[in-house]
Parts: C-alpha cells; sequence; structure tokens
C-alpha cells in the first residue's frame, strides 16, 4: 500500500460513531443548562409554573409528540434499509421522515401564533401584568421549544444531505454510519422533545 | 531511532498542494497547517491584547486620568480579557502545538476528523473577526469584562451582542477540536502505544478534550441566553422580570472555572515533555502526573462557586465549595513535585526551553499558593475583587501557561519549521519577560491586600508607588516578548537548518525529518518502550556505591 492510498482509504466507523456521540453529549448538556434554569425557577415558583401551564394546549402537544416518535422509527429503519441494501425504500423512509418534521414544525407555527395573537410573549403587556413566575414560565417556554425547533430544522437539513448521498451512492450497502450519524442526530431531537413536552405540557 | 522518512518526501511546509498561495494554506486539512494558522491567528490576537494591556498600566501610572478617559478603560480590560482568554489562552496550547503534535506523538498520520479540524479553525476566526468588528460597530466596544455579568450586560448599550456571539461561536470552534482530540487518542495512536505509554503533553490534552466538551456547551447556552434577553426581552437573569442574576453567576463559572483548567492542563502538559528531556533522565512518577492530568479536570470541574462567596450563598455551601478548591491544589502540587524530583540527580542541559520551564514552575506555584489563599472564606471575603485576584489568575494564566507556551515555542519551533533560533536573544528575552512579569504582577498582591479593587480607573494615591513599579514592569516584559517574536522571526528567514532530534527527545515526533513530511510518518511506527526512556543517561545503582 502507498503512502497516499493509505490516508485515503482509512476508514474507522468506531471512531467516527464516537465522534457523534460525544458531539449528541455535548447538545445534551447544551440543553442541560436550561433544564437547570427551569428547575430552579419551577422551585422557586411552583403555583405560578403550574398555573402558567394550564394555557398550554396539551392536545397540540401530544400530536408533536407522536409525530416525532413516529418520526424516530422512520429514520430507524432507513438504516435498516440500507443495510440490506434497498437504496430507494431507505431515501423514501428518509422522505417520510423530514415530512414528519415539517408537519412538527407547522403545529408548532400554529400553536406559537396563536399564543402571540392572544397577547402572550416576551414583553407584551398582557404577559408583564402577570406575576414573575408565569412570564419566567413563557420565557422559557418561547427559549426551550425555539431552540427545539432549531434543532429540528437542522436535523431536516442533515436528512436532505444523507438523502442526496444515498442518491450519489456515498452511503451505500457497505458504508452507512453517515446516515447513522445522522440517524443519531434525529434520535437526539426527539429525545429532548420527550423531556421538553412532560416539563411545559403536562405538569400543571 | 533514526528518521523514518526517505530524503525525497516534500515537508509539509513545501509540498505541492491543489490550491495555490494562501489557499494551500486556509483549506488545508494537514493538521500541521492548521497548527500554524492557529498560531499566526492568536498570536496576532495575544500581541493586541499585549498592547492593550500595556495601555491600561499607563494609565494606572498615576491617580485620576493619565491617558485615556473612563469609558475607554471599561472597553480595553473588557477586550484584553475577551481576546486574551477566548482567542488566545483558551486556544493557545490545545490548538496550536494540540494539532501540529498531537498526532506526530502517538504516532498517526493526520487527526480523527481532518475536515471538522479545518472547520474548527475557520469558527475560531469567525468568532475573532466578529470580536473585532464589535469594536468599530455603532454603539462602541462592549465595556462589561470579560464575564458579561448580568445585569450590567442586559442594560449596557454598547455591542454586547456581537461579542457574546463571538465567544459562543468560539466555543463551538473549541467543543470541535476537543471532540476530535479524543477520537483522535482513542482510535489512532500506533500500535504498541499503550495508554501508558503516552506522552504526558497527549494525556494532558485528552483531560483537557474533556473539559472542553463538557464544560462549553454550558456557556454557550448561558451566553446564548443574554443574547435572546437583550433581542427580544425574555426575562431569565432580569430580576425586573422575576429572573435571577445569582444564576448566570453559576451557569458562566460552571464553564468558566473549568475552562481555567482548560488554559492550565497543556501548559502543566508542555513541562512534563521539556523536563525530561534537558534533565536526561526518565520523568519521575509518569502515571501520577497522567492520573493527576484527570483529577484536575474532574475536581476542577466541581469548585466553580469559589467565585461567588461574596455573592450569596449558604454557609454550608461555600464550606463545600471552599474545601473542594483545597482539593484541587493536591493533583497540581503532585506535578510539582515530580517535576522537581525529575531534576534531582539530572544531567540538566540549560537551554532556552528549559528556562522557560523554570519560570513557569517558580509562578505556577506562586499563582498556586495564593488560589489556595483565595479559597479560604475568610482571606477570600477580604481580597474578594481585588488586585489580589488580578495578580494571582496573571501569575497562574501568564506566568503559568504564557510562559508554558513560550517554551513550548522554542522547544518545537526546530520540529515545526526546521530552523534553530538564536539562543542569546532569547536568552535575553526571557530574562526580561521573567523580570518584568514579577516586577509587574507581585506588586498587585500587596495593592490587592491593602484594598485596590479590580477594574478601577483611579485610585487612592497612597496606591501610587505600587503602580508605578508594576507599570514599569509591564514595559520589561513588553520589550522582553518583543525581543523573543522578533528573534524568532528571524530565524524563520535566517536560522541554521535544524537536525531532526536537536534536543535529544525521545517522544515520536523527534523521529521524523525537520519540518516533518506531509504524511507524517513513511511508515507507522511500533512502539515499545515509555515516552521518556533516558536510563543510558542515569547513574545505576551500582556505581553510585
Amino acid at each position: 500500500m502507498t503512502t497516499a492510498a493509505a490516508t485515503h482509504t482509512y476508514r474507522d466507523d468506531v471512531g467516527s460513531r464516537m465522534g457523534m456521540w460525544l458531539f449528541l453529549f455535548t447538545e445534551l448538556i447544551l440543553f442541560g443548562g436550561l433544564f437547570i434554569i427551569y428547575a430552579v425557577y419551577r422551585f422557586k415558583f411552583p403555583e405560578q409554573f403550574s398555573l402558567a401551564a394550564r394555557e398550554l394546549d396539551t392536545l397540540i402537544g401530544t400530536v408533536n409528540t407522536i409525530i416525532l416518535l413516529t418520526s424516530s422509527l422512520t429514520v430507524a429503519l432507513s438504516i435498516t434499509a440500507i443495510q440490506q441494501g434497498k437504496k430507494h425504500l431507505s431515501m423514501m423512509l428518509i422522505g417520510m421522515t423530514i415530512i414528519f418534521a415539517l408537519a412538527f414544525l407547522v403545529n408548532k407555527y400554529f400553536e406559537w401564533s396563536h399564543k402571540i395573537s392572544i397577547g402572550i410573549y416576551p414583553q407584551s403587556p398582557e404577559l408583564l401584568n402577570k406575576p414573575p413566575g408565569e412570564i419566567l414560565y413563557f420565557g422559557l417556554y418561547y427559549v426551550m421549544t425555539g431552540l427545539h425547533a432549531l434543532h429540528v430544522i437542522i436535523g431536516m437539513v442533515v436528512l436532505v444531505f444523507s438523502m442526496v448521498f444515498i442518491a450519489k451512492g456515498k452511503i451505500n450497502q457497505q458504508s452507512y454510519v453517515k446516515l447513522e450519524a445522522g440517524g443519531l442526530y434525529w434520535h437526539l431531537v426527539d429525545i429532548i422533545w420527550i423531556f421538553l413536552f412532560p416539563l411545559f405540557y403536562l405538569i400543571s | 531511532m533514526t528518521s523514518n522518512v526517505p530524503a525525497i518526501e516534500p515537508d509539509y511546509l513545501h509540498a505541492q498542494t491543489n490550491s495555490k498561495g494562501i489557499g494551500a494554506w486556509i483549506f488545508s486539512t494537514d493538521h500541521k497547517r492548521i497548527g500554524i494558522l492557529y498560531m499566526v491567528s492568536m498570536l496576532v490576537f495575544f500581541l493586541t491584547a499585549v498592547v492593550l494591556g500595556v495601555l491600561m498600566r499607563l494609565e494606572m501610572l498615576t491617580p485620576g486620568k493619565t491617558i485615556m478617559q473612563p469609558q475607554t478603560y471599561n472597553t480595553f480590560f473588557t477586550l484584553h480579557g475577551i481576546m486574551m482568554i477566548f482567542l488566545f489562552i483558551i486556544p493557545g496550547l490545545p490548538a496550536v502545538f494540540g494539532n501540529f503534535l498531537l498526532p506526530l506523538m502517538i504516532g498517526a498520520k493526520d487527526v480523527f476528523f481532518p475536515r471538522l479540524n479545518l472547520l474548527s479553525w475557520w469558527l475560531f476566526i469567525t468568532g475573532g473577526l466578529l470580536a473585532l468588528v464589535s469594536l468599530f460597530l455603532p454603539g462602541g466596544p462592549a465595556d462589561t469584562g470579560w464575564t458579561f455579568y448580568v445585569p450590567y450586560s442586559i442594560r449596557t448599550t454598547t455591542n454586547v451582542i456581537p461579542a457574546l456571539f463571538a465567544a459562543f461561536i468560539l466555543g463551538f470552534s473549541s467543543i470541535l477540536t476537543g471532540l476530535n482530540f479524543i477520537t483522535t487518542i482513542h482510535r489512532m495512536r500506533a500500535p504498541g502505544m499503550t495508554w501508558f505509554k503516552m506522552p504526558l503533553f497527549t494525556w494532558a490534552l485528552y483531560s483537557t478534550a474533556w473539559i472542553q466538551i463538557l464544560a462549553t456547551p454550558v456557556i454557550g447556552i448561558t451566553l446564548l441566553l443574554v443574547v435572546v434577553e437583550r433581542l427580544f426581552g425574555v426575562g431569565i437573569f432580569d430580576p425586573n422580570l422575576g429572573g435571577d442574576p445569582v444564576l448566570y453567576q453559576h451557569l458562566f463559572w460552571i464553564y468558566s472555572h473549568p475552562a481555567v483548567y482548560i488554559m492550565i492542563l497543556p501548559g502543566l502538559g508542555v513541562v512534563s515533555e521539556i523536563l525530561p528531556v534537558f534533565a536526561r533522565r526518565t520523568i519521575f512518577g509518569y502515571k501520577v502526573i497522567a492520573y493527576s492530568s484527570l483529577a484536575i479536570a474532574f475536581i476542577g470541574s466541581l469548585v466553580w462557586a469559589h467565585h461567588m462567596f461574596t455573592v450569596g450563598m449558604s454557609n454550608t455551601g461555600m464550606f463545600i465549595f471552599s474545601l473542594l478548591t483545597f482539593l484541587v491544589s493536591i493533583p497540581s502540587a503532585i506535578k510539582v513535585f515530580n517535576w522537581i524530583a525529575t531534576l534531582y540527580k539530572g544531567s540538566i542541559k540549560i537551554e532556552v526551553p528549559f528556562l522557560f520551564v523554570l519560570s513557569f514552575i517558580f509562578q505556577f506555584s506562586i499563582g498556586g499558593l495564593t488560589g489556595l489563599m483565595l479559597g479560604v472564606l475568610a482571606v477570600n471575603i477580604h481580597v474578594q475583587d481585588t488586585y489580589f485576584v488580578v495578580g494571582h489568575f496573571h501569575y497562574v494564566m501568564f506566568g503559568g501557561t504564557g510562559f508554558g507556551l513560550m517554551a513550548a515555542m522554542h522547544f518545537w519551533f526546530p520540529k515545526m519549521f526546521g530552523k534553530m533560533f538564536k539562543k542569546i536573544p532569547a536568552i535575553i528575552g526571557w530574562l526580561l519577560m521573567t523580570l518584568g512579569f514579577n516586577m509587574l504582577y507581585f506588586p498587585m498582591f500587596i495593592l490587592g491586600y491593602l484594598g485596590m479593587p479590580r477594574r478601577y480607573y483611579d485610585y487612592l494615591p497612597q496606591y501610587q508607588s505600587y503602580h508605578i513599579i508594576s507599570t514599569v514592569g509591564s514595559w520589561i516584559l513588553f520589550i522582553g516578548i518583543l525581543i523573543i517574536f522578533i528573534n524568532l522571526l528571524i530565524s524563520l528567514k535566517k536560522g541554521k537548518k535544524a537536525s531532526a532530534n536537536p534536543w535529544g527527545g525521545k517522544t515520536l515526533e523527534w523521529t521524523v525529518a525537520s519540518p516533518p513530511p506531509v504524511e507524517n510518518f513513511h511508515e507507522i511506527p511500533v512502539v515499545e518502550k515509555g515516552p521518556y526512556d533516558y536510563s543510558e543517561y542515569e547513574i545505576k545503582p551500582e556505581s553510585v556505591k
């Protein structure tokens, strides 16, 4: 083997997966900071937090939870499909995942715009009249679900790239670690939502 | 071992690449070129921040206005802090020397994710430029101090958002470098290089990388929240809206205290690397030094609240954080004692890197001991937010890491550029730096003890004599730094050609040519012995009799 060829053929899927997992840890810790803040303020204003939580629509939250959980399934299936060499099936499943992600965002859009239309948004006179715990609750609600929505969008971009790579044959039956990484990222987005959902919608 | 590279293979500095000119550098995924890129950009930021520091010292020469307005002074110390911390000391050793040396030291051809590595540098440069741009935007440079404490950072009208965003991007860059290094160390060690045959600098980088990926996201989200709060008026930290500014301080220090160890750990690694080479002695207590790096990383993550003893905390909390702070000094002291033990009965060769290491040990010890004093609750209350603290962290950060960086620059200069530097000017530079440094920062301990608060523009006349000594020290230090840099720059052009192993090092990077070829190793080496085996120089027990 020549030296030049040695670097180009260097491949270590275990290492690549490890890098991805490390990155996911940093994402979890990023949200971890927000969860700490949530915990501190919930401890400080328990009644006001549960009062404010009643303003959220549990139905929309539940629907979004189901959508995200299903999308995690389709992305996992797409990895199995590529492992079996079913290229088109795999692409179709990723496509479905992206559609679920879009549906999630549309839902979120309606939820946010409804809140804003009834005057609940940062610095709104309506919100400033409420006690501090409720102001904090809605501040955190917008920040945390907003940051999560941003991650949904990043995840969609990652999935689109995965689809292109499959079409070009860069991700194939022999080498699918890139798709695995994309899938892991999508599971992360799902898991974070699994924590956000009870914290904001269910505890009231 | 002799050089395992045929003479015809081009070195990384002159190798042909796809792009030409500067593109051959800024689009290169070669870890050595990326290391040099970091070095050049970082030194530019360093010199800028040094000039700011010298000007601040000049302002403090006399009470009242000397050369600048109070607001200018506020922005100067903020910028000095942001640049030194985020653009120089945090990326300094890990990004420059870690990138250049890590693969060479463990016998790999590159880091695990070469393209991600390049992305890290791009993010670093973006963050740095954003910080620079914020100086010239309307509103004026940030004036919050590098800690961005709320509520002031929410209220002030200066360009806090670009500065915060710059720090956020730099954090991202730091995370990516960290995860790259961890993966590289886990997956790419040469055959035979077990964990305990790794060079100690690699151990230091490994511990640093864990802090980078575990602590940095916390500051990321904290700074982002301040941005969101300024942009949209979400009141997470604003007391008017029910928020808690103390929570900001907790979150800030949960990152920023471990970050102190991101800054110092690689410096400690450099010392462990250089000492055995010039003492011609197997390092004393290799395993303990390796473990102590991990211990510092671990305990160092649990001590953040010692920055906040005066902010309002339960007595139990204060007691626990004070105790944990004492605990960190144990692994640090272990290192110092092992270095001294390594020197014992060594056949010491005085070279420039070694001199810098001696200054490092001296100054780091003073910095560490004053750190212990700050960990004592009663003393802390007395000297909180005074010049004592300024003196302490400059002794650790500059006296430790800064001098460690100088040592590393001289130690690996022949390897990086294939040239030797002139010894006499370097020694003069070292002497002036050490002298100037101690003259600049030692009076601050006394000033702080006497009650001079930090960050103040003006002061009472009785403090002036100490300020004069300190300011004169800053001039000597500045001249020393200039001599060092000019000497190295001239040596780049005119230096004598360096051999593959000018110092007689035993780690793997000294087995390849200087400068190293593009692919590092023609054949991946097989490691059999530990990294610091100088047994041939050592006095055998029977000859002692």
